[in-house]
Parts: C-alpha cells; sequence; structure tokens
C-alpha cells in the first residue's frame, strides 16, 4: 500500500498538467488563503474590540461555538446552491466554497485576538491610560503588540482548519487537493486517495511552521524567548553602591587564599 | 498646588469612597497619602489625573479644574508610576521611558537620547537600555517606571505604593533614591502608601486617610508622630511610635571610641600565609588578650566587618565565618535613631560611624547615644530650647522631638 502511494507520488505524469499536483496544490492553497483573509478581516477588528472593552464577551464565545459545530460539507451545498440562483457558476462555487472556509476560520482567530488583548497586564493598560494614551493608542501600541503571539497561535489553527477543510472544495466540483482524495475514491484508486490525503498533511504542516516562524519574528523580542539568546550573555549586576558592610568582601579574602 | 474642594466619590452599588475630602497639596514637595486599604487614598490620587472622576467636588491644579483639560492632555502633564509598574512587555527599557515624548510628538532619536539621560538618573547602568522588562529585576522594573514617568519633565509626579511589591531591602534603596530625586527635581509629588514608615521616611507632609474615605490628620511627619489628631491616627502610627520620632532628632556630636582596628589587607595577607603562624599571630592576635572585637578595614579606611578574635584559632586560615557582617552604619547628618540602630546592630555592641566618604571615624556605645537622647530631652524641656515645639505639653518626648526639628 505505501508502496503504491509512493508510486503514485513520483510517477511524474502526476505533477504536470492541469490535473497535476502543482496545479491543485495551487489551487488548494489559494481557497486556504483567500478564506483566512477573509476571516482575518472579520475577527481581528471584533476580538481586538471585545478584548480592548470587555463588553460582548459571551458574543464571542456563542458564535464561536456555534460557528465550530456547523457542518461544513452541508453548509458548502446549501451555500452553493443558493448562490448558483444569483451568481455565474464557476464564481458561485468558489465563493460558497470560501465562504465555508472562512467561517471555519473565523472562531480561533476571534477567541485569540479576544483573549490575547484581554490578557494584557491591567498594570499596562493602566499605565498606557494614565500616560496620556486614547482608547485607539492603547489598542495599537499596547494591546495589540502585546497579543501578537497569541494572534499568530489562532492565525495558525485557522490556517490548518481552512486547509484540512479545503479538500471539500472538489466536492462542489472544484479544484484543489480535495480532488484526489474524492475522484480516487470514486475510481477506487486508493493510491491517488491516500497520496491527495497526504499531500494536504504535508501543505499542513508546512504552513503551519511558516506561519510559527514568522509569528516568532512578528513577536517583539521581549514576549518571545528569543531574549534568552542574549540574556545570559551579559548579566547586569547593579552597579547600585550596597551597604558598605559588604558581603562580596569575605569572597575576596577567600579568593586571595588560593 | 493641586487643590480638592468637597470631593466626594460614590460608586454605583452605593459605596462611599471618598467622602467630601478638602485638601491642598503643596507645590514642589512630597506628600504622601497614607492609611489602611480600601480608605480612598489611591481613589484621590487617581482624581488628580482623571484615571477617577470625582462624584461631587472638584480636583484643581493651579486652580484650573482637572475637567476642564482633555483627559489624555491632562496625563501626558503629570508622571504616574503604579504599583505594578506596568511596564510595556513588547518594548525595550528605552522606549518605554520614551513613551510619553514620543506621544508628544517628539522625535524617536531625541525621545530615546533623553530616555537614556534618565535611565542613568535613577541609577540604572546604561546596559539595560536595550534589555526588555521581562529580563529585569523588581527594583529594576521600578526604577525603570520612575524614569518612564519622568520622561516628559511633568511637574507633577503621581506615584501609587510604587514600592510595596519589591523586597525590603530594594525598597529601602528606592526610598533613598526618591528621596535623593526629589532633592535634585523639587516636583510635586503625591505618593500613596500603606506603610507608615515610608511615610515618615518620605514625606514632607503626610496626609493620613481613615476608613470611610475621610481625612484623618495632615501633618509633617514629626508632628504626626508627636501629636496623633486622634486615636486612629495614633492607633494607625502604631508602636514604637517614642523610638521611631528618634528618626528626626538629629544625632549631633556623639563620644566616638577608636575601636581596635584591623588592616584588610594585612588580615588577607595573613591568612594567605597558610601555616606561618608566627604571622598569622601578630596581624590578628588571636588568642593574646586583645579585645574581642577587632574592626576591619579596607585600605580605603572603608569598615568591612567585624572580626571576632574569640572564634580565631592560631594557624588555622581566616574564613568567612570570623568575619561578622551587618550592622548599620552611623552616617553624618544621620539621626538619633540611626545611631541607637548602629549600636544596637552591631555584633560588638558599638555603632560603627562613617563619614561622607565612608571612612571610618570611630564607634559608639548604645549607653553613649542613649546618653545624647537624654541630653536631647532635657535640652527640649528646658524653657529656652530652640526650634518649634510640638503641642502636648505634658510630654518630654513630644518636646524632644519639636526641638530635634
Amino acid at each position: 500500500m505505501i508502496g503504491d502511494i509512493w508510486a503514485w507520488l513520483t510517477t511524474s505524469a502526476h505533477w504536470t498538467g492541469s490535473d497535476g499536483i502543482w496545479q491543485r496544490t495551487e489551487e488548494h492553497v489559494e481557497y486556504t488563503l483567500i478564506a483566512v483573509a477573509v476571516a482575518a478581516v472579520i475577527a481581528l477588528p471584533i476580538g481586538a474590540l471585545i478584548g480592548h472593552t470587555g463588553r460582548g464577551t459571551g458574543l464571542v464565545a456563542g458564535t464561536a461555538d456555534a460557528l465550530r459545530a456547523l457542518p461544513s460539507l452541508g453548509l458548502l451545498v446549501m451555500l452553493a446552491l443558493w448562490a448558483l440562483g444569483h451568481l455565474p457558476v464557476g464564481i458561485a462555487l468558489q465563493t460558497a466554497s470560501i465562504a465555508v472556509l472562512a467561517l471555519l476560520a473565523i472562531p480561533p482567530m476571534l477567541t485569540s485576538t479576544y483573549a490575547g488583548v484581554a490578557a494584557v497586564d491591567p498594570a499596562a493598560r493602566d499605565a498606557a491610560e494614565g500616560m496620556g494614551m486614547s482608547g485607539g493608542q492603547v489598542l495599537l501600541r499596547v494591546e495589540l503588540p502585546i497579543a501578537v503571539p497569541l494572534l499568530f497561535s489562532g492565525l495558525r489553527s485557522a490556517y490548518l482548519q481552512a486547509v484540512a477543510t479545503a479538500t471539500i472544495a472538489a466536492f462542489v466540483s472544484l479544484g484543489g487537493l480535495g480532488r484526489y482524495v474524492i475522484d480516487g475514491l470514486a475510481q477506487h484508486d486508493y493510491p491517488k486517495m491516500a497520496g491527495g490525503a497526504l499531500l494536504v498533511a504535508v501543505l499542513a504542516v508546512l504552513g503551519d511552521r511558516i506561519l510559527a516562524v514568522v509569528g516568532h519574528f512578528a513577536a517583539s523580542a521581549g514576549l518571545t524567548s528569543r531574549r534568552r539568546l542574549w540574556a545570559n550573555a551579559s548579566p547586569y549586576r547593579s552597579s547600585y553602591p550596597t551597604a558598605s558592610l559588604s558581603e562580596t568582601q569575605p569572597e575576596v579574602v577567600n579568593a586571595a587564599r588560593q | 498646588m493641586i487643590s480638592f474642594r468637597s470631593v466626594g466619590k460614590t460608586y454605583p452599588g452605593g459605596t462611599h469612597a471618598v467622602a467630601g475630602i478638602d485638601l491642598d497639596i503643596p507645590a514642589g514637595k512630597l506628600t504622601v497619602f497614607v492609611g489602611p486599604s480600601g480608605c480612598g487614598k489611591t481613589t484621590c490620587l487617581r482624581m488628580i489625573n482623571r484615571m477617577v472622576e470625582p462624584s461631587t467636588g472638584t480636583v484643581a491644579i493651579d486652580g484650573v479644574d482637572v475637567r476642564d483639560t482633555h483627559a489624555a492632555q491632562l496625563r501626558r502633564g503629570i508622571g504616574y508610576v503604579l504599583q505594578n509598574v506596568g511596564l510595556f512587555p513588547h518594548r525595550t527599557v528605552l522606549d518605554n521611558i520614551a513613551t510619553v515624548p514620543v506621544l508628544n510628538g517628539v522625535g524617536r532619536r531625541r525621545a530615546r537620547a533623553r530616555a537614556a539621560e534618565l535611565l542613568e538618573r535613577v541609577g540604572l547602568s546604561p546596559e539595560v537600555a536595550r534589555r526588555y522588562p521581562a529580563q529585569l529585576s523588581g527594583g529594576q522594573q521600578q526604577r525603570v517606571g520612575v524614569a518612564r514617568a519622568l520622561a516628559a519633565d511633568p511637574p507633577i509626579l503621581l506615584m501609587d505604593e510604587p514600592f510595596s511589591a519589591v523586597d525590603p531591602v530594594v525598597r529601602a534603596q528606592l526610598q533613598d533614591e526618591m528621596v535623593r530625586l526629589q532633592a535634585e527635581l523639587g516636583k510635586t509629588v503625591v505618593f500613596v502608601t500603606h506603610d507608615i514608615d515610608e511615610a515618615l521616611h518620605l514625606g514632607d507632609l503626610i496626609v493620613v486617610f481613615a476608613p470611610g474615605g475621610r481625612i484623618a490628620q495632615v501633618a509633617e511627619p514629626a508632628t504626626l508622630l508627636a501629636a496623633p489628631a486622634d486615636d486612629f491616627v495614633a492607633d494607625f502610627v502604631g508602636h514604637d511610635r517614642g523610638y521611631r520620632a528618634l528618626s528626626f532628632a538629629d544625632a549631633g556630636p556623639l563620644p566616638m571610641v577608636q575601636a581596635p582596628t584591623v588592616d584588610f589587607a594585612s588580615a588577607v595577607a595573613a591568612a594567605h600565609a597558610d601555616g606561618q603562624v608566627g604571622e598569622y599571630d601578630d596581624v590578628l592576635g588571636a588568642g593574646r588578650g586583645l579585645p574581642r572585637w577587632a574592626l576591619l578595614v579596607d585600605d580605603r579606611g572603608h569598615p568591612q566587618g567585624w572580626l571576632d578574635r574569640a572564634g580565631l584559632v592560631a594557624g588555622r586560615p581566616l574564613t568567612r565565618d570570623d568575619i561578622r557582617l551587618g550592622g548599620t552604619l552611623i552616617r553624618p547628618g544621620g539621626s538619633l535613631r540611626s545611631a541607637l540602630d548602629a549600636s544596637l546592630s552591631s555584633p560588638s555592641g558599638a555603632g560603627v560611624a562613617v563619614d561622607a566618604d565612608g571612612r571610618l571615624i570611630g564607634t559608639v556605645s548604645a549607653q553613649a547615644v542613649l546618653a545624647a537622647i537624654e541630653r536631647s530631652r532635657a535640652a527640649a524641656a528646658s524653657p529656652e530650647a530652640e526650634g518649634p515645639v510640638v503641642g502636648f505639653a505634658d510630654s518630654d518626648t513630644v518636646r524632644a522631638v519639636g526641638e530635634a526639628r
């Protein structure tokens, strides 16, 4: 079985052409990225606002849970049918697919943005206000930068959710790596099906790692473990005068003996 | 001057946080709000920069109602230091300090240059400039917090229990630093604390808050100790009032005794000469009937600790255990309290007095300090006593304090 999958993956003819792996991967990534971008445009401002004001937290939890519970395939079919009545076929199917993926990507980003902003040390927020920052400045200069690590963790969850679910686009006769899974099933071509699934998994892990690295560098060094790299390099000893009967002196005595 | 006129604060639940306060906070002085928790002192502090709006009455700075200035604008002109510091974890120390100047539109480069100056001013080394708050100790963070509040050179500084989250040793350092800084800057400082000792140490003027959000007494530290307005204040000022009043009595000239000293370098040399009993003996005098305690002094004349000859055995190298550290020092201009404490805390029973440069002057016994206290009381009791004599004619302690001030 593994040999068959390997054979399918390494057949160069499978990689090129309009049904080739490169083409399907590109489509798959395209659906995913558009959906995540749409979700971000919706989830980030709402999450940030709710985290900042502390109002509507119940709404976040409720909405996020409701969205998570959506049956994606059923929703896709429903949306596609509705869109087909209003839009040209190609655009209708693509819009429906992306809408479903975006709906799935919203909850993780919404909750993590909200949580990231809400978790900012109240003292830092108080200080920011007390120093004369406006509400918007507090959000943009203090709360969101501090929330960056959590924002990225939400983004990663959203990406994983979208990249995995993007396979269902093939169900409404669109492209993406889901094609191999659905066609493989229909044609009883199991190596093709498993190969497609494997490629989705690779794409998921790869994208997640990339986002992790980007997130690591996007966050201030003060918030990540990067600081440890150089924190120990130059341990700062207070040059501040301590009591005259200083504790370091007996060490001098001992050191002199050696 | 900051003035409170019939200022009250009632929270929606009907809780009276502050009940009709009238208060004038003098410009250029350090005024301490002190009192048990939940008596409205922080609330009052936060009314000055409009972090809390009073329900009734007005708060005015130099005659201008704070509500006439836009909140953000007002706050940029008032330094604010919080108990939990509230440094921005994503910004370097330098950028934290530069916050307000940058908000005010000062260029980042200039703001950072100014921040670097302030870093030095609050006793931090330039190395910490590029660190992040998480890499600093609690004391360092609090210093950065003070520097940040001072960055835009505001005439007013609000400090909300700034030193209560650090350990006692660091707190004492920070308090001394604060006294020094205030002497240099002469800001109008309003400082909130629940620690009466801190209040007495730092304050030019002390405002004692009582439960229910009212003011129990406004007085200078010495007056507060000598003449508490009511039982609540007396109770809050607490035990050891007489002893603590000595803090405000200048030690003046004390009879010094030259304690036997041992040169630090020769002690080290002797210790180094392992086994050469003769040399070791000469310097340290183990078992030769010399006084038990000798003061170790380094080559600059700074006392380093007491050497316990009773613990020495000829031929055994000097160890850390032979030197008793600790004991506070009597410094020039110190109070009777610090002199008494220095003699009581010294392992040899004699307090070590140093000059302004930290060089040894001599030692003082507790008895000598007590005699000085007696003299100070006697001087205060005589009718020709100089200085302000504070109320309470039947209390000697009170007079002593009054005279000493």
